[in-house]
């Protein structure tokens, strides 16, 4: 497949020699094994890119905004935020859901594409699971910090014989959320620790500094890539694979119980769980794409992150985007059908004409019309506007869970007990400071681990399908 | 290519899983024995005061009644630390030239509390009642240990939750005739079966689960 001259140009950056792959393939037909290898393992090794330090110059400086905020909330108490009776749940739980949902793209494509048969998702589940990972690290925080005593939740949320002779509620949704996170953050590791050691075993193969080579051996615990090696690794993927399936479901219906739980109009609807998992997916492609567009343009993987995946993302987007406007067109129904006046008056009445009305007018701009391009293949296949469109929907979903958490707090039965809310400075400067976090990893991820899997990228290659089940 | 580790670093591989699992189940139960012993609730703990008071001296020895200098602990939240007036009853007659008492005689003489160190104290998000605690029949040395036999007082239990749990679940084991709370040296009769603790818990009227399990009866 490859002429000489491919394999040993393979560097960083888009290879002229390559036949660029077209729009239905999802990997340059004049990739082999050793040209794979060599660009995804490039990045590992070569030089920090210069555009590199810019990024980490931004986020790392986020990243001190985050510890500032902290350190200020622990000193000063929640009394900083913006909070207060009837408000009482605010960004910290906006940024939790949308934080959490952000995570379940990368869990999708890991897992239910893989029982799926989905060849298309080797390439980017790497990405999209240390997406899910960095993400979930994001969300625990706001759980944990809006006690204004996070060294004290931790032990106010397990449950273990302690010496107040105590338990948590285990009715409370808010235990359920204890332990549907911290499970998905632990399936979710193993998952994509998993699937990294192959691709730890090459880098140890290649590793030029003795050091660099020892540590990656140690990470990769041993690989060696025998016959015995693959069988066991590919039975306990697919055993992982079939524990995150349900996670993706799972995870995002217990946190939409933290509200349809209650007896809040404008929570207490039945359709929360299909809609919030369904909006935990479009926000996850849309941080996939948000992301990764820019980092397939700056390594120039055009050759392994094709036209095809981010096709098949933006359907993807497409599909869920309906399926959460149909959530926001059954709260309306559901607000009429109910005959309950304060439900009628939350939904109907304070949601599109309230004194939040441009909050929610946004929402339906950013995930009904702004979402609506995408039915046009040339929309798909223009990089430029899926991460015009990915950002907007990303924006889309924070302010969708603004107007469910703040909008239905701030007017509730009584009018004598109305009132408005705003995030103060140090709510903002927490939610940015993870943002920061969030990239300070994800760039640390791209920089230092294959981002790309280049075991599984191999499987795709033609030489891999031959008679009988030769994967390797 | 040569070797990157020996063979033995199999073996040690294997152990790190061990000594992982280990590590974490010990470290566990390293904290939750340290949260439970007196380094953190200074239970048995001796507790240094201006002025080496002894109850053993003036309870066993002397035979002085805890409520003399603990006044209103049969009708009030807090038992009360005699002011110096109550000690000066006595010491402005008997030791009244000792160098030991100088402390509390400077403190007469300048109307300046004496300051003790506090030996029960327990939080301020609970609210604990002495009085209701002794009228029901719950002796001085459930709580504060055999006070009788301390020359320096030391921390009677750990006051920790549990502890207080621990009796609100069944509170009629540690029930006595409500006469007898400050007796030292009462003790059971010899037929003392669980009926008759029952039947205190009954006479003295102590309330049911439904008020001794309830937040709200210590956290107001």
């Amino acid at each position: 497949m490859s002429t000489p001259e491919t394999s040993s140009a393979a560097t960083v950056g888009t290879n002229p020699d390559l036949t660029p792959p077209s729009d239905r393939q999802i990997l340059s037909p004049d990739h082999d094994a050793e040209t794979l290898t060599n660009k995804v393992s490039s990045i590992v090794f070569g030089r920090t890119p210069l555009w590199m330090y810019g990024v980490f110059a931004l986020s790392f400086s986020l990243v001190g905004l985050l510890l500032i905020s902290v350190v200020y909330l622990v000193v000063k108490g929640t009394g900083i935020w913006g909070l207060n009776i009837p408000v009482a749940w605010g960004f910290a739980i906006i940024n939790l859901v949308w934080w959490i949902g952000i995570g379940h793209a990368g869990t999708l494509i890991s897992a239910i594409l893989l029982l799926l048969n989905q060849d298309w998702r080797n390439s980017i589940n790497r990405f999209a699971e240390a997406m899910t990972l960095f993400a979930v690290a994001c969300a625990v925080m706001f759980p944990l910090l809006h006690t204004g005593r996070p060294w004290i939740a931790a032990y106010w949320l397990l449950p273990y014989p302690n010496t107040m002779w105590l338990w948590p509620n285990f009715r409370s949704p808010l235990m359920w959320d204890v332990f549907a996170i911290s499970t998905y953050g632990t399936v979710s590791l193993l998952f994509w620790y998993v699937g990294l050691v192959p691709d730890l075993g090459t880098l140890r193969d290649r590793a030029k500094n003795i050091h660099l080579k020892r540590l990656f051996h140690s990470l990769a615990m041993g690989w060696r890539g025998s016959a015995k090696h693959w069988h066991n690794y590919e039975m306990a993927y697919l055993l992982l694979a079939g524990l995150s399936t349900p996670l993706v479901l799972s995870v995002h219906s217990v946190i939409s119980f933290d509200f349809s739980v209650a007896q809040l109009p404008g929570w207490h609807a039945t359709i929360f769980p299909p809609y919030f998992v369904a909006g935990a997916v479009f926000a996850g492609f849309a941080m996939v794409m948000l992301v990764m567009i820019p980092v397939r343009f700056a390594f120039g993987l055009h050759d392994m992150l094709t036209s095809r995946h981010l096709q098949n993302m933006a359907k993807v987007t497409l599909v869920t985007g309906f399926i959460v406007c149909y959530g926001y067109l059954a709260e309306f129904i559901f607000a009429y059908y109910s005959g309950n006046p304060y439900e009628r008056y939350a939904i109907a009445e304070n949601r599109p004409f309230g004194p939040y009305n441009w909050a929610w007018m946004m929402l339906i701009f950013c995930n009904f019309l702004a979402i609506q391009p995408l039915w046009f293949k040339k929309v798909r296949q223009s990089p430029v506007a899926l991460w015009v469109i990915s950002f907007i929907i990303s924006i889309g979903m924070w302010l969708e869970r603004f107007v469910i958490v703040v909008m239905s707090l701030h007017r509730d039965f009584l009018p004598s007990s109305w009132d408005r809310y705003a995030g103060t400075i140090w709510d903002w400067g927490l939610y940015l400071g993870t943002i920061g976090f969030f990239f300070s990893l994800m760039f640390l991820f791209i920089r230092f681990v294959p981002m790309i899997p280049m075991s599984e990228l191999k499987i795709l290659l033609p030489e891999a399908r031959v008679k009988g089940d030769g994967h390797h | 290519m040569a070797q990157l580790f020996g063979p033995s670093s199999n073996i040690y591989s294997k152990l790190s899983i061990l000594i992982a699992a280990l590590a974490a189940a010990g470290g566990v139960t390293l904290v939750m024995a340290f949260e439970r012993s007196p380094y953190r609730t200074n239970e048995d703990v001796v507790y240094t005061q201006p002025i080496k008071f002894s109850h053993d001296h003036h309870t066993a020895g002397l035979g002085i009644d805890c409520r003399y200098c603990h006044y209103t602990v049969e009708r009030a939240a807090s038992a009360t630390i005699p002011p110096t007036e109550v000690c000066m009853n006595c010491h402005s007659q008997v030791w009244a030239d000792s160098p030991m008492l100088e402390p509390v005689r400077s403190s007469y003489r300048d109307n300046e509390p004496i300051e003790w160190n506090r030996v029960h104290d327990l939080p301020d998000y609970v609210y604990f009642d002495h009085s209701i605690h002794v009228s029901k029949g719950v002796s001085c040395f459930s709580c504060h240990g055999a006070v009788n036999e301390m020359p320096l007082l030391e921390r009677g239990a750990s006051l920790q939750m549990k502890w207080c749990l621990d009796c609100h679940m069944a509170p009629e084991k540690n029930l006595r005739p409500p006469s007898e709370v400050t007796n030292f040296e009462w003790t059971p009769p010899a037929d003392a079966g669980d009926e008759y603790y029952l039947e205190l818990a009954a006479e003295a009227h102590v309330a049911g689960q439904e008020r001794l399990w309830s937040c709200s009866t210590c956290h107001r």
